[in-house]
């Protein structure tokens, strides 16, 4: 079980939370204009490292803001 | 004549000869014609096809653990073929149809029991979902067939049909040709059979890079030292990313922990698999008397083989929704493996972007079932260097063509 630290609540239990993946992944900004390779790009591969993972969290039970933190992925440690 | 008293057995302390070991544990060769990253059921499966079927034995696994020390065996075992599309058909029904059989080719004891899967519906719309994949499996060959909730206690009496319950079981999908296996006996059933083959499983020998020149692999640069090999076949599970970053190869795959747990060994009591995506659990019972229960992944990326307790805690509710009579049962374990999941919930078997490197990942949740089905095809497909016909729709290509095999369906999280 994580506490995770939400900018506004502070640190909350993980089961407050919703995962939202990779931070920093931003829409396309002329999608037409994308090859076929890049719109699967975007779509469907995310990076998945073992170790610091900066990544999106909702704290959807709670505040339900959007934000972002580096966590590591193999001690759940919050980096940052 | 009995010896001095100091080395004398205790009273009672006669133990059996250690029994043989069933693989040698050799030191690496400076090369092989395939090396093999990952000593899993589909690694071990993988070099005793490459051995059997196609005749190639200069082939080491490499485990950077111990053999099935990954999610091997510390999967559920549920082994079914029923899954909605013809693709998934295709390689899982293959896979299912070597189990029938497979204690008898691999001569060592697997435990296989086609005690048949129940596949619970809960509202209209499973329902209808399951009636349709009852008649995609039927068109498909696969056995199938739908139950009412009164034919659902039939098969498993203890599974609670009373309408009175927040999601009332509707009737259910029935596998009876579905079971389960003892996940380490057929690994090392596997292993001893490869290993009697002339394959070489190296263990303690992690896969820390892949050496590569002009666009192809040339061996692997593992903690004892670089490797040679002709052709590499990853087969590394959760750490299939990890290993592929270092060529420089980006995988559509999200590592998560799924977590599993069994109870004290109990009477018979549960004769069947029974798994229920909506209220989200599957449980069986093992031959010794455990009963074993999964439910879906930790939705973070994970690599740590812990989850979080609140996910035992759901699975375990919606246990005793579904069986009443298990209110009084303990839990005795708990453990984590790291699956490997893709955005279909179907696997990548084939090609990669690099030559003389083959790609067999992103089995995610359900991948137990398909080990003697993803050996065969996989080993073909290093030995020929194209898939077999059964794992060319799991190509990486589909993510840029679109051709997805969803099983999100039949899948769900609980494989
Ligand atoms: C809790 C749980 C329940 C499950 N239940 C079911 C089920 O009921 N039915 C079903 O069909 N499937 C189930 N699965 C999924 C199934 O276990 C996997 O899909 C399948 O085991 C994956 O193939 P494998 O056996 O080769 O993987 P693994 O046994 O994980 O093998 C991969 C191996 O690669 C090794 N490795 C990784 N990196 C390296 C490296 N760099 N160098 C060398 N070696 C490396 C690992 O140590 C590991 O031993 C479940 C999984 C879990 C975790
Ligand atoms: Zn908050």
């Amino acid at each position: 079980m994580m506490l995770i630290p939400c900018p506004w609540c502070g640190p909350r239990d993980e089961s407050e939370f919703h995962y939202g993946g990779q931070a920093g992944v931003a829409y396309p900004a002329d999608p037409a204009a994308l090859s076929d390779e890049e719109w699967a790009k975007y779509l469907f591969f995310r990076d998945n490292p073992k170790g610091p993972f900066r990544e999106r969290w909702s704290h959807s039970a709670g505040c339900r803001r959007w934000f972002s933190l580096v966590r590591d992925t193999v001690t759940n440690e919050v980096l940052s | 004549m009995a010896g001095p008293v100091g080395t004398r057995p205790a009273p009672g302390g006669d133990l059996p000869e250690h029994p043989d070991r069933l693989w040698r544990n050799p030191e690496p060769k400076a090369s092989y014609d395939v090396i093999v990253v990952g000593g899993g059921g589909h690694g071990l499966a993988t070099a005793y096809y490459l051995a059997k079927n196609h005749g190639i034995t200069n082939v080491a696994v490499l485990e950077r653990g111990w053999l099935a020390g990954g999610n091997m065996a510390r999967n559920t075992t549920i082994i079914r073929s029923n899954y909605l599309w013809d693709e998934s058909a295709g390689i899982y029904e293959h896979s299912l149809k070597l189990w029938e059989s497979l204690e008898q080719e691999l001569d060592y004891p697997i435990l296989f029991s086609q005690r048949g899967v129940l596949n619970l519906a809960h509202s209209l719309q499973d329902v209808r979902d399951s009636v349709r994949r009852v008649h995609a499996n039927r068109l498909n060959g696969v056995d199938a067939e739908w139950l009412t909730p009164a034919q659902v206690r039939e098969v498993c009496p203890i599974v609670n049909i009373s309408p009175d319950v927040r999601y009332p079981v509707h009737g259910a999908t029935y596998q009876p040709r579905a079971g389960i296996a003892k996940h380490d006996y057929v690994a090392w059933g596997y292993a001893r059979a490869a290993d009697a083959l002339g394959v070489d499983l190296i263990q303690h020998c992690e896969v820390q890079g892949l050496q590569i020149s002009n666009g192809r692999v040339t061996g692997v640069h593992t903690d004892l030292g670089t490797i040679g090999a002709g052709k590499v076949a990853l087969s590394a599970a959760g750490h299939t990313s990890v290993v592929a970053a270092g060529a420089g190869i980006d995988l559509p795959l999200q590592s998560h922990p799924l977590q599993a747990l069994v109870s004290e060994l109990l009477e018979p009591v549960h004769p069947t698999v029974v798994m229920s995506n909506a209220v989200h659990v599957y449980v069986s019972q093992a031959h010794k008397g455990e009963l074993v229960m999964g439910a879906g992944i930790d939705t973070w990326n994970g690599y740590g083989q812990r989850g979080a307790f609140h996910i035992i805690e759901r699975q375990m509710s919606a246990a005793l929704e579904l069986f009443p009579v298990f209110a009084r049962a303990h839990v005795l374990r708990t453990w984590g493996g790291i699956v490997d999941v893709t955005p279909d919930a179907s696997p990548i078997v084939g090609l990669a972007p690099v030559e003389n490197l083959y790609l067999n990942c992103g089995w995610g949740t359900g991948g137990f079932k398909a080990t003697p089905g993803v050996g065969w095809c996989y080993a073909h497909t290093v030995a020929h260097g194209e898939p077999h016909p059964l794992n060319a729709p799991f190509s990486l290509e589909r993510f840029v063509t679109g051709a997805l095999v969803d099983e999100h369906g039949a899948a769900a999280v609980a494989h």
